[in-house]
């Protein structure tokens, strides 16, 4: 045969595949740091544009070692978990009663949709007023916050059940709780964990606002503090611990899911 | 126990679906019920078994229930239904968690169905870990573990391959063998039909109605694959239905 007919075919897949390749990420986060870490020696960046990340680091370890750390964190991380335990449950139940109930459906859906572009740090005067200045309108507002995504995703999930399930566990006489428990609720787990991972992120940017006002230590007290004397260094201390913070609330989730949903294909 | 549908009539809003339908669905044998695609015969199966309220007639239970049923009338559904987060046993189980059963004692059904439908190594296997054919197997399973009065199969067989449905077929015969039991199974194969059915039941296009009941003498063990005998039945029962199943394929949907 002619050797200008014979040619391999070329190769036209692939692709379109990402995986996880280890190290990247931190490589991007070291490279960034030794970036303004540089800039800022060498007077490229000035101090008042972005603080030293050796400063800064300096800074946390005075927060570690004067014990202010956990005068900061213990509140905070009472406030979160306390405001997004409520938000949560809360905001679970009456997903998966909007997800079964017409009448539940037809009435909140509406009153959520009419909440959830609230900014709700705007009505934290409002929740001092209700709740009280000290913890109460701090958990409220937390609470509040995480609420809504958690009903939009949770019910969302409950009508993504696959209805033959439903239909096999009352085929074979399951009762309504028992349907509710065995069928609806682990199969709307996917959808609540990943509506959970939306939720505490927002729990975590309104634990700033909630110490906003009547907050005398909290991670969010410490860096508006520091926000208001432009204390630049104590500012990034701050906010690096909520990073933080945001990181090991993914990661407990990413576990969670692993350890529930090691069922899913 | 025997089934008795009678004078059913079924409609979705103004569209009639099932019509005219009376049946007898005598105990210890089972009733095939094929037609064209959209006759309703998926329809009538959740009708007789309480998942669906027919428009006019009624379907009665006649006599009890045999000692020690759990669930007269339990389903095999086309797509398995098994629950993805339940193991094996798990899922058997399932049907057997509302019943106050003593203790130990739903431990001695999971073990002993599993046994019969040759599962028990897979006890602890995950459905994602499963071929179709191993799904409609623990479905299965699941069904004869509450010791149904009546099998309903919602085209059981027709999610998997030929060699895998032949397999099941034989498991199904040699189920009925051993110990039988009442079925009604709705499929849309008619090769399936004369092997498995002691009557089979056609149903004409929407709005399904019964045309003609065709019942088969043969023993089922005795039943092989492309028996001349049956080839003869299934040939029958392919006329009666050519020119509805054409009408039926060319017939917009939701017309």
């Amino acid at each position: 045969m002619d050797d200008q007919q014979t040619r391999p075919v070329p190769f036209r897949g692939g692709g379109f595949r990402p995986v996880a390749i280890r190290g990247v990420g931190l490589a991007v986060f070291v490279t960034l740091l030794l970036l303004a870490e540089w800039g800022t020696r060498t007077g490229w960046i000035s101090a008042l544009t972005l603080p030293r990340p050796s400063d800064v680091v300096a800074t946390f370890g005075e927060l570690w070692t004067s014990g202010m750390l956990f005068k900061h964190l213990v509140p905070s991380l009472t406030r979160l978990a306390v405001g997004a335990s409520l938000g949560v449950a809360v905001g679970v139940s009456t997903g998966i009663l909007i997800g079964l109930f017409s009448y539940i459906r037809s009435g909140l859906v509406p009153l959520v949709a009419a909440l959830f572009p609230i900014p709700k740090i705007a009505l934290l005067p409002l929740f001092v007023i209700w709740f009280g200045i000290d913890e109460g309108s701090k958990y409220a507002l937390i609470a509040f916050g995480t609420f809504t995504p958690t009903v939009v995703a949770t019910y969302g999930a409950v009508d993504n059940v696959d209805r033959t399930l439903i239909r096999m566990g009352q085929s074979f006489g399951m009762g309504w709780f028992s349907i509710v428990r065995k069928i609806v609720l682990p199969g709307a787990m996917p959808g609540i964990l990943s509506g959970l991972r939306i939720s505490l992120a927002i729990a975590i940017i309104l634990l700033v606002a909630a110490e906003m006002l009547g907050a005398e230590y909290g991670i969010g007290a410490y860096i508006l503090e520091a926000g208001s004397l432009y204390d630049l260094e104590r500012l990034f201390a701050g906010v690096v611990i909520l990073s933080l913070l945001g990181v090991v609330v993914s990661t407990v989730i990413g576990a969670i899911e692993k350890r529930l949903l090691s069922w899913r294909v | 126990m025997d089934l008795r549908v009678e004078g059913l009539r079924h409609a979705y809003d103004a569209l009639p679906v099932l019509e005219g339908i009376d049946l007898d669905i005598p105990s210890g044998r089972i009733l095939c019920l094929v037609g064209p695609s959209g006759c309703g015969k998926s329809t009538l199966l959740r009708i007789i078994g309480g998942l669906e309220q027919p428009t006019e007639g009624k379907v009665l239970q006649v006599g009890a229930p045999p000692e020690g049923c759990l669930n007269p009338l339990t389903y095999v559904f086309q797509d398995f239904a098994l629950l993805p987060w339940r193991t094996v046993a798990g899922n058997i189980r399932l049907g057997l968690e509302e019943h106050r059963l003593p203790p130990g004692r739903a431990d001695e059904i999971v073990a002993d169905v599993l046994a019969r439908t040759n599962l028990s190594d897979f006890a602890d296997a995950l459905p994602k870990q499963l071929s179709g054919g191993m799904k409609q197997r623990v479905a299965i399973a699941r069904a004869l573990a509450v010791n149904p009065a009546v099998m309903l199969l919602d085209e059981p067989l027709s999610a998997l391959d030929a060699q895998t449905r032949e397999l099941l077929m034989e498991d199904l015969i040699s189920l009925w063998t051993r110990a039988p039991f009442t079925a009604v199974y709705v499929t849309h194969n008619l090769a399936e039909a004369v092997r498995l059915g002691h009557s089979i039941a056609v149903l004409s296009r929407r709005p399904g109605r019964i045309r003609e009941i065709v019942t088969l003498d043969k023993p089922l063990a005795e039943r092989i694959h492309m028996d001349a005998d049956l080839e003869a039945v299934q040939e029958h029962l392919w006329t009666l239905m050519r020119e509805e199943a054409r009408a039926a394929d060319a017939e917009l949907l939701h017309g």
